[in-house]
């Protein structure tokens, strides 16, 4: 059975399984990381968000042998280390703002609004009200306007 | 004319109650669950023919279903000072630990964060006590729970008073702390055990006054928030059993349909990370190391299916099966020059599928079975399970796991129930999940439905008004149909189906509109229903208020000012007001933009809500990619009344959801039926709220308490919010829309995925789309 290594949440880790299973069964199903969550596993709904290098990607879609021994991978159980603090200020304006009801979509939203932010200032940009419309994480819980206000609220504070 | 002290003995005896303490090596106490919860209910006075749900509804049901048991629900006291208590429901997303925490917290003086709410395991004592419907927690436990948080602050008080040397009277209890006058003081921590019992106790306790209240009516954040946000709220897939690996079905193409023969089980068995396939009642079962490769499997399957319940069925032919079964008006002879309104509303088969699809965890042995699992009936699923396993029913352990969201889906256990029988298939435990495909094409639905209102008016006044709501059954296996039976003698509607009955426990006309009726008709299919978030009501209450638009238009009155003239109560009223005033109601809009306004009444409270939505072609025609944007409520002005708000920050959060719900059911998302399958069969084919839909004004209102006494939520909004955005549809377009969602009959806005196999592979392409 082919070996994968890749870093996890700041450790190497190595995982025997075929190529072709997708990171987030690798993550969830044998390495017990259960952060991300499976809500289609069509790169629809984006509750498997994660970072791979510092980007926002859909684990779903990533089959295991795409990852290098040297990509970082983070979920959201690694995202507070990436700024080296208990919580990432996006958690604690998700827990200002009381965004989660049933929770489950909240890690993915965290990591994608973590890093639409980041690419927005890449491009030297802050989020507005425009930009909302290219999150496609669903909630179902319909907790999407109080997203939106811990995205604004945050994306000045890292 | 009374006097403020005549009235205080009256006050307080009402809040007395029974507590218990019960024998324990730390102090332990209890309440039964439903005592007190039956106080006096008022009997509307209204003109007109009162319905039965404004005497009588479906909460008051429930409620009283609760006061048959004398069962208890206990409070421990921790030797370090905190609370634990397992709440007999279930948490999936409605703040019902917060609000539970929070009521503990208040008649215990204790941090809200010394406070822990478990979700208790299936306890088939509790009877009725313990299904999670109908909006019911807060109603139905807001009392027991204050008198078993009484009971222990009253304990540790008489524990201090002893060690201290100070009468009971003189201490006083704070934050965890209990204090004498001269200064000293002990922790609950200290007392705890101190305060325990050896034999169990009854004792009498009042309960704090309103005036009191330090903790309930505040806004809090929800006690689970940072578990949810930093990925530790565990849901059932994430819960570690041993050996319980990966299950999924392989469905069929239809509706019901069933294995014949599956012509390659060795095959994918040897397939990598399969352990093993097994042909089960809904399907063939895989289990294996991951689900991605469990999804492989599925996909590789060769099966012979047999055909489905529904297999020739169409949204065409359900459509025509209701219109044939649906009952005539008859309206009485009325004076000459009268006038009327006549209307029909299609309302299409909408899914229930929350984002955790349907999931458990199953391990059973020859003789028992333990299951994990988010369930509202947890009773209901252990004797269902038990059943189809032939284990006694005490040999079935059913634990509450936190709930990745519900709007009717864990009424049921379907997963709970698959994942039993699959593990005793296999002789092994098993993770069962859905894919997300079949959540939508296999999972419940809400039912397709017509809606004919009829109103006649005449010089000003609204003489009749007559609804036929005729429905595709809506399924009531998961216990609310015992809870109908036992109290049938209560019931102010007689010789009903279940169906009928809860339809008439909980539609309600608010409006003073002489001679009203509204009568439910079910037809019965082959379909696997369920309620999504509310029955009946967003339907019947959109219909309603769509023919209360048009009624106020033919009399020449404004919809706000007419609405106002007609309704019953003053706390609809107010509620109406509110949004009217915040919402800035009347302001000139823009052509192709509008606003709309609507009331809902329902479980105890009242809710408003004032949309403004705009039609116009730049909007309508914005392009997202895979997505159906569409008219767009730009802002949403809500105000709701519920009684008292135990937890307005909650509230708030639950108004927010049924609003995003109500614009979803109105706007985008419904299912088609086509050859005996749904065609829908991901987020990106069934048209929830997006972001993009999201209105970016959004207001709020928890109105001050009314009642004093907590009423339902969880459902509320949605029908206010659909019936309002509807309006405001109407009122941009000048067009009344009769079809819901308004997109349905549009070209499809997406290409159905195969049905053989049932189940698409996943993209290998994320890396690709990194941003
Ligand atoms: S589970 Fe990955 S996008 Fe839905
Ligand atoms: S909080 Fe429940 S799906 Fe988003």
């Amino acid at each position: 059975m082919p070996s994968h290594t890749f870093v996890l949440n700041g450790q190497q880790v190595t995982v025997d399984v075929e190529d072709d299973v997708r990171l987030l069964w690798v993550l969830r199903d044998i390495l017990g990381v259960t952060g991300p969550k499976y809500g289609c596993g069509l790169g629809v709904c984006q509750a498997c968000t994660s970072h791979v290098n510092g980007r926002a990607v859909n684990i779903c879609c990533v089959p295991v042998s795409d990852v290098q021994p040297t990509d970082e991978v983070t979920t959201i159980e690694g995202l507070p280390a990436t700024v080296g603090q208990e919580l990432h200020p996006m958690q604690q304006a998700w827990l200002d703002m009381d965004v989660p009801q049933c929770g489950y979509c909240q890690p993915g939203q965290i990591m994608a609004a973590v890093a639409m932010v980041l690419q927005a200032r890449a491009a030297g940009q802050q989020l507005g009200d425009a930009d909302f419309d290219q999150i496609r994480n669903i909630c179902r819980c319909g907790t999407y306007h109080r997203i939106r206000e811990a995205i604004l609220s945050a994306q000045t504070k890292f | 004319m009374s006097t403020a002290s005549e009235q205080r003995p009256t006050d307080v005896s009402r809040r007395r109650f029974l507590g218990y303490v019960l024998a324990a090596s730390t102090l332990t106490v209890a309440a039964q669950l439903g005592e007190g919860a039956a106080a006096p209910r008022a009997e509307a006075a209204v003109p007109g023919v009162p319905e039965p749900a404004d005497l009588y509804d479906l909460n008051d049901m429930l409620t009283d279903a609760t006061l048959a048991t004398a069962n208890l629900i206990t409070i421990t006291l921790n030797p370090d000072g905190t609370a634990s208590f397992a709440l007999p429901r279930a948490e999936v997303g409605q703040g019902i630990t917060t609000s539970t925490a929070m009521l503990i917290a208040e008649e215990l003086d204790l941090p809200l964060d010394k406070v822990q709410v478990s979700l208790a395991d299936a306890r088939p004592e509790l009877l009725f006590n313990q299904l999670t419907g109908g909006s019911n927690t807060t109603i139905s436990t807001y009392t027991p729970v204050r008198v078993a948080a009484a009971t222990a602050k009253q304990q540790l008080l008489e524990a201090a008073a002893a060690e201290l040397g100070v009468p009971l009277s003189a201490l006083s209890a704070l934050q965890g702390v209990i204090t004498a006058p001269d200064g000293r003081s002990l922790s609950y921590a200290e007392l705890a055990v101190k305060a325990a019992s050896l034999t169990n106790l009854q004792v009498s306790v009042t309960l704090k006054p309103a005036s009191a209240f330090r903790v309930i009516g505040t806004p809090q954040n929800r006690v689970d928030a940072l578990d949810a946000v930093t990925g530790r709220k565990q849901f059932a897939m994430d819960v570690q059993v041993a050996g319980a690996m990966p299950a999924m079905i392989c469905r069929p193409p239809t509706i019901n349909g069933t294995v014949v023969s599956v012509q390659n089980q060795a095959a994918v068995q040897a397939m990598p990370g399969i352990t093993d396939v097994a042909v089960v009642s809904t399907g063939v079962a895989v289990r294996g190391r991951t689900f991605g490769q469990c999804i492989d499997a599925v996909r590789a399957l060769q099966v012979t299916w047999g055909p489905g319940s529904e297999d020739a069925a169409t949204d065409a032919t359900v459509l025509a099966e209701l219109r044939a079964a649906e009952n005539p008006i008859v309206t009485p002879p009325l004076p000459l020059l009268t006038k009327a309104i006549d209307a029909r509303f299609t309302f299409h088969f909408a899914s229930n599928s929350a984002l955790e699809s349907n999931c458990a965890v199953a391990d059973v042995r020859a003789d028992s079975a333990e299951i994990w699992a988010s369930v509202k009936a947890p009773i209901t699923a252990q004797e269902e399970i038990a059943g189809r396993l032939g284990l006694p029913v005490g040999a079935v352990t059913v634990h509450v796991t936190q709930g990745g969201g519900s709007f009717g889906r864990k009424l049921f256990h379907d997963a709970a129930l698959e994942a039993a029988e699959v593990s005793k298939a296999m002789g092994k435990p098993v993770r069962l999940m859905w894919h997300r495909t079949d959540d939508f094409r296999h999972g419940r639905v809400h039912p397709m439905s017509i809606s004919r209102v009829r109103a006649t008016y005449s010089l000003g006044q609204v003489l009749t008004l007559d609804q036929r709501h005729t429905s595709v059954a809506t399924e009531f296996g998961h216990g609310l149909g015992e809870i109908i039976t036992s109290s049938v003698a209560k019931l102010p509607v007689g010789g009903l189906t279940f169906s009928e009955t809860i339809f008439s426990l909980t539609q309600q006309t608010p409006y003073n509109f002489g001679v009203t009726t509204q009568l439910l008709t079910e037809v019965d299919n082959g379909f696997h229903t369920g309620s999504m978030r509310n029955i009946y009501s967003p339907n019947v209450r959109c219909a309603q208020e769509l023919i209360v638009d048009q009624l106020a238009a033919a009399m020449g009155q404004d919809p706000y000012h007419f609405r106002r003239n007609f309704l019953k109560d003053q706390r609809a009223v107010a509620v109406l007001d509110k949004v009217a005033q915040v919402g800035d109601w009347g302001r000139t809009m823009a052509p192709g933009t509008a606003q709309g306004i609507a009331i809902h009444p329902e479980y105890h409270g009242f809710v408003a809500v004032l949309v403004e939505i705009d039609c116009t072609p730049a909007t309508v025609n914005r392009k997202i990619p895979d997505a159906v944007t569409g008219p767009r409520v730009t802002k949403a002005v809500c105000a709701v009344d519920v009684g008292l708000a135990v937890n307005p920050k909650g509230l708030e959060a639950q108004m927010m959801g049924g609003i995003m719900d109500g614009i979803a059911v109105t706007l985008t998302s419904s299912l088609h039926l086509d050859g005996g399958h749904f065609q829908e069969g991901s987020w990106d084919n069934y048209f929830y709220t997006r972001q993009w839909n999201t209105p970016p004004e959004l207001d709020i209102i928890v109105m001050p308490p009314t009642t004093g006494t907590p009423g339902g939520a969880g459902e509320l909004a949605v029908a206010g919010s659909m019936a309002a955005v509807a309006c405001a549809y109407g009122r941009a377009t000048g067009i009344m829309p009769t079809t819901f969602p308004i997109n349905h009959d549009a070209p499809p806005a997406f290409t159905p995925l195969p049905t053989v196999p049932p189940i698409p592979q996943s993209p290998t392409d994320g890396l690709s789309r990194a941003y």
